[in-house]
């Protein structure tokens, strides 16, 4: 593992001692994240759009129309309520789920708003080719990943995490929670939970949401019987591929609320040049300067 | 230390503006035809690799008998409203012929009970509407290669086209949400009113009223267009492509396609076409209907249907 992180000395201030300038992710590393952002950005709304045509979700083979294990439905009432039904309790959630109101600034029938679909309107034949052709930039995006991580040694850096890390976990997990961020040596690597984070992202949602995907496919049903094994059934696999887009939507909100807490423009210069800033020491009486001011 | 709050309300109001500008840019690109074109590469992806993936004679996966939904949900056309078809339905499909005609060396026309005679095979299989639900039933009817055999081919034959009873009414989109308005397995209008708003669809209207006028009595509103589906020979001379009169033992019931409907297995719902009145082998589906290849292809539905 030779030169795994690359420093360079802090421009003209004094503030030699203070700060550290790292270069933190490869150029591949950048650009697939960014590519990444924006095929789940796409695919999570497109994938509304989808789910709106029959918003409902079973478990199974098939669809039990009567009893699903969650619904959005609107009422009958005037003006007309939106109803969401969760293993058979009922929440109102008129102008969220179920009824909301669209462009036209009418209340429509619609599952989620149409704010968080793409496209707005419902277009069923729309969302398709929107998630499809997004499915597979995020697939062959991915692949560029994982190829690059593995052969470059990033991969197993980013996210198995060392013995030490293992030892120091239940301090990792405090220290998280309080908010309080790694600083000098300890911030040149991602911290354990990151790490078990990503390490659960990479190689048990994502694998999931593909094959759930897959597994509702009738072609690749016939081609890969097992699919449908593994997810017990095809419904179930659309109540799975539903699930772990929102356990990845809620690992989205998580990382950016942690990159606006832990210093957004290092963590944005980071991503987009490589450059990321370590703080040496803390000194709280000194005000947080500009990045290269 | 008080630039922080600023920059703080900077940064929310610039992502509320970028995401509102971001989401009208994306409704205004899914407009436009290059974008859409580019998008649609996605879906002939799908289908390059999913036919290398299926062999010819890969078969969907086939249920057991106590796998049979209680109830086998209906969709699109339930019950059409043309003339001639409730004349044949009144009559018990007495006088019901399927016609084989186009590309093929010997035309074919058979009753009913001619078909009946033929070999048949009988599957339990799953449908998937492409709107996300399933349902199981138990179909049985003749293979489609066995009568595309004793009619014949022509050697520049590609695909099958198979025109339907029902008339769809395309007039007032954003008043759909009729049954009668939407067809085989696809959001009914309620659930997907932009389907009959895309430009695809004023052409296929132009295109079709004027080629289906002869035949067409069923008008009602807006320029009607008959349903009409295709697949290509790998999906046709496939083991488990049936035409199919029965339906979970019995005789296949008016809001299930009678008294004949395609199943065409590995394919989702919307190719499955209900009331199949005539079956047309063609080099190419270019001059019928919209020039895509069906139905719902002519609103913009992929012509693939294999995910």
């Amino acid at each position: 593992m030779a030169r795994t992180y690359l420093t360079r000395s802090a421009p003209e201030t004094g503030e030699v001692e203070r700060r550290r300038w790292m270069f933190r992710h490869p150029l591949v590393i950048r650009v697939t994240h960014w590519v990444n952002a924006i095929c789940l950005l796409v695919l999570v709304m497109s994938g509304l759009q989808i789910f709106n045509a029959h918003p409902a979700l079973y478990w199974g083979k098939v669809s039990t129309f009567d009893a699903p294990l969650m619904s959005m439905t609107q009422t009958e009432d005037d003006p007309p309520k939106g109803m969401t039904t969760v293993f058979g309790h009922g929440f109102d959630t008129t102008g969220w789920l179920g009824s909301s109101v669209g462009s036209d600034g009418e209340a429509a029938d619609r599952g989620f708003p149409a704010w968080t679909t793409l496209p707005s309107d419902q277009d069923l034949t729309g969302g398709r080719s929107w998630h499809f052709f997004f499915a597979w930039a995020f697939v062959l995006n991915g692949i560029a990943y994982l190829l690059y991580g593995l052969v470059s040694g990033q991969l197993r850096l980013r996210v198995i995490p060392s013995r030490d890390q293992i030892r120091h976990f239940g301090a990792s997990v405090w220290e998280h929670l309080t908010l309080r961020f790694p600083q000098g040596d300890e911030a040149k690597r991602y911290n354990v939970i990151q790490k078990l984070t990503y390490l659960v992202v990479l190689f048990v949602l994502l694998p999931v949401q593909v094959l759930a995907g897959l597994a509702m496919s009738p072609a690749m049903n016939a081609a890969f019987p097992f699919l449908l094994t593994l997810f017990d059934g095809r419904q179930s696999a659309r109540t799975v591929h539903f699930v772990v887009a929102g356990l990845l939507v809620l690992f989205v909100v998580v990382h950016v609320a942690l990159v606006l807490l832990s210093g957004f423009w290092n963590n944005m210069r980071g991503m987009l040049t490589g450059w990321f800033v370590i703080e040496r020491k803390v000194e709280p009486a000194v005000p947080d300067g500009e990045p290269r001011a | 230390m008080s630039r922080a709050p600023n920059r703080r309300a900077l940064l929310v109001g610039a992502s509320a503006t970028a995401a509102a500008a971001m989401l009208g840019g994306c409704d205004r690109l899914g407009n436009a035809e290059w974008f859409r074109r580019t998008l649609k590469t996605g879906e002939d992806a799908n289908m390059f690799v999913q036919r290398l993936l299926l062999g010819e004679a890969t078969l969907a996966p086939e249920y057991a008998e106590a796998d049979i939904s209680p109830w086998f949900k209906p969709n699109g056309t339930e019950d059409p409203p043309d003339k001639d078809y409730k004349a044949l339905a009144k009559g018990k499909f007495a006088k019901y012929h399927l016609e084989v005609g186009g590309l093929v060396e010997a035309p074919l026309k058979l009753s009913l009970a001619e078909l009946r005679k033929l070999p048949a095979r009988t599957q339990i299989t799953r449908h998937d509407c492409v709107e996300g639900w399933s349902a199981i039933g138990k179909w049985t009817g003749v293979p489609l290669a066995e009568l595309l055999n004793r009619a014949r081919l022509k050697p520049e034959a590609r695909y099958v086209v198979f025109h339907c009873a029902d008339t769809m009414d395309q007039g007032s989109p954003l008043e759909g949400g009729g049954d009668d308005e939407a067809a085989d397995d696809v959001p009914a209008g309620n659930a997907n009113p932009s389907m009959t708003r895309q430009s695809v669809g004023d052409e296929s209207r132009k295109d079709s009223g004027g080629q289906q006028a002869t035949e067409d009595d069923a008008a009602s509103g807006g320029t009607p267009v008959r349903f009409y589906e295709s697949i290509d020979l790998v999906d046709a001379f496939h083991p488990q492509t049936i035409l199919a009169y029965d339906m979970n033992g019995e005789a296949l019931p008016v809001s299930n396609g009678a008294p004949l409907r395609l199943r065409v297995e590995r394919n989702l719902g919307y190719k499955q076409a209900k009331y199949v009145m005539r079956i047309e082998v063609v080099e190419s589906f270019a001059h019928i209907g919209g020039g895509k290849g069906g139905y719902w292809e002519d609103q913009g539905y992929a012509w693939y249907a294999g995910i």
